[in-house]
């Protein structure tokens, strides 16, 4: 029961009080590119939650199985950003062999998310937090659904930006960049939720 | 003189974070201290030179359809190479800025600047144009840094500088200054330079 009480944590706190995109940095290049519009910030969300959930796996395999047994460690980020890139890659042709339809849905943003740093930097964290094979699996995916959340959040909030008046030198990155520190501070809120 | 062109294009004109608005997470995440800015922006520009030497020297060899993959092995290998230098040599600044520096290989700014310029020039510009990306790559995270000390902490470079009866915004340090400062400070550039042009 202890155990499964500290899975909850872990998707608790990666979800919402350590928010990947709110409060560790981690995914902001998509996060302002693609929160243009809720239907693209969702598909992004979808591809980014697909490809972290696996890498977080597959990574999890390479360091424990070949890296720590070979006494490689220290080569662990070039191993793992090729795991990425590698995956990304093949989920990508995957999905366009499988499924037509979801591809057209995800295709654009996959290439995309191989410079994810969000990906990377699951992986490692996993790894930097010992976690074992059932924890990586619901870090990785409790990061993604919180950064598919920030991401949702902010395309809502900026489609309603679209039709307001904003002054001149605001317009763009500026105001997205405040309104993204205004989020995080209400994500700040959720800090005492877990101790 | 037109490597000194190049250098100050990255710099000035092109200038990653105000200009080309690339390589947003650590420029939000580590610029806690101006100290941190410098680190970070130091061990980038390190890499960014070195990989956009190799690029330009194997551009003629590496094939089109894998050049991508073939770029970010040769920035993971540098970024390697500076994560131990840093572990073995300044260890307290390898552990504030701890899980940023493995993250360096997907800083938009080194593949983007492998792609767009030193695949396509020779070597010497190559390095010129790390040199002045990572150099303005590094005085805009020491802007950040020294602001948001300065406010947050009321330090610059770990020295106080605010009057004793200056109660910090400890908000300015934590994740929401980061925006905050970044989003005011690219509106305060474009007012800035939409009055010059």
């Amino acid at each position: 029961m202890e155990y499964v009480g500290k899975l909850f944590m872990i998707l608790l706190s990666t979800l919402l009080v350590n928010n990947f995109v709110l409060s560790r940095f981690l995914g902001i290049c998509p996060f302002l590119g693609v929160s243009k519009k809720v239907s693209t910030a969702l598909g992004m969300g979808a591809a980014v939650t697909f490809v972290m959930a696996l890498a977080s796996l597959i990574t999890y395999i390479v360091q424990y199985a070949i890296l720590e047994t070979l006494g490689l460690g220290y080569l662990q980020t070039i191993a793992f950003i090729l795991v990425i890139a590698a995956l990304v890659q093949f989920v990508e042709m995957v999905i366009q062999k499988t499924s037509p339809t979801l591809y057209q849905a995800l295709g654009v943003y996959l290439p995309l998310i191989t410079t994810n740093c969000a990906v990377l930097g699951v992986a490692i964290i996993n790894i930097q937090e010992k976690y074992d094979l059932l924890q990586t699996l619901i870090n990785g995916t409790g990061a993604a659904l919180g950064f598919t959340l920030a991401l949702v959040l902010m395309a809502g909030i900026r489609e309603r930006l679209e039709l307001s008046d904003i002054p001149e030198p605001l317009k763009g990155f500026p105001i997205t960049l405040i309104t993204a520190g205004l989020m995080s501070v209400a994500f700040l809120g959720f800090q005492g939720l877990i101790k | 003189m037109k490597l000194l062109k190049i250098i100050k294009n990255g710099i000035i004109t092109e200038n990653p974070t105000f200009r080309l608005v690339l390589g947003m997470c650590p420029t939000l995440a580590v610029t806690t201290a101006a100290a941190n800015g410098i680190g970070m922006g130091l061990a980038t520009a390190f890499v960014l030179v070195f990989s956009n030497l190799v690029v330009a020297l194997i551009k003629d060899f590496v094939p089109k359809q894998v050049r991508i993959p073939a770029y970010i092995v040769v920035a993971a290998t540098f970024v390697t190479v500076v994560d131990m230098i840093m572990e073995a040599y300044v260890p307290v600044l390898y552990e504030s800025l701890g899980l940023f520096i493995p993250l360096i290989v997907v800083n938009c700014i080194i593949l983007g600047r492998a792609e767009a310029f030193a695949s396509k020039n020779t070597p010497l510009a190559a390095v010129a144009d790390g040199l002045g990306m990572g150099l303005g790559f590094t005085l805009s995270l020491t802007l950040l840094g020294i602001i948001r000390e300065l406010l947050g902490a009321g330090t610059v470079f770990g020295v106080q500088v605010m009057p004793q009866s200056f109660n910090p915004a400890v908000i300015m340090i934590l994740p929401p200054g980061a925006f905050i400062t970044l989003g005011l400070l690219l509106g305060l550039l474009n007012k800035l330079t939409a009055k010059t042009e």
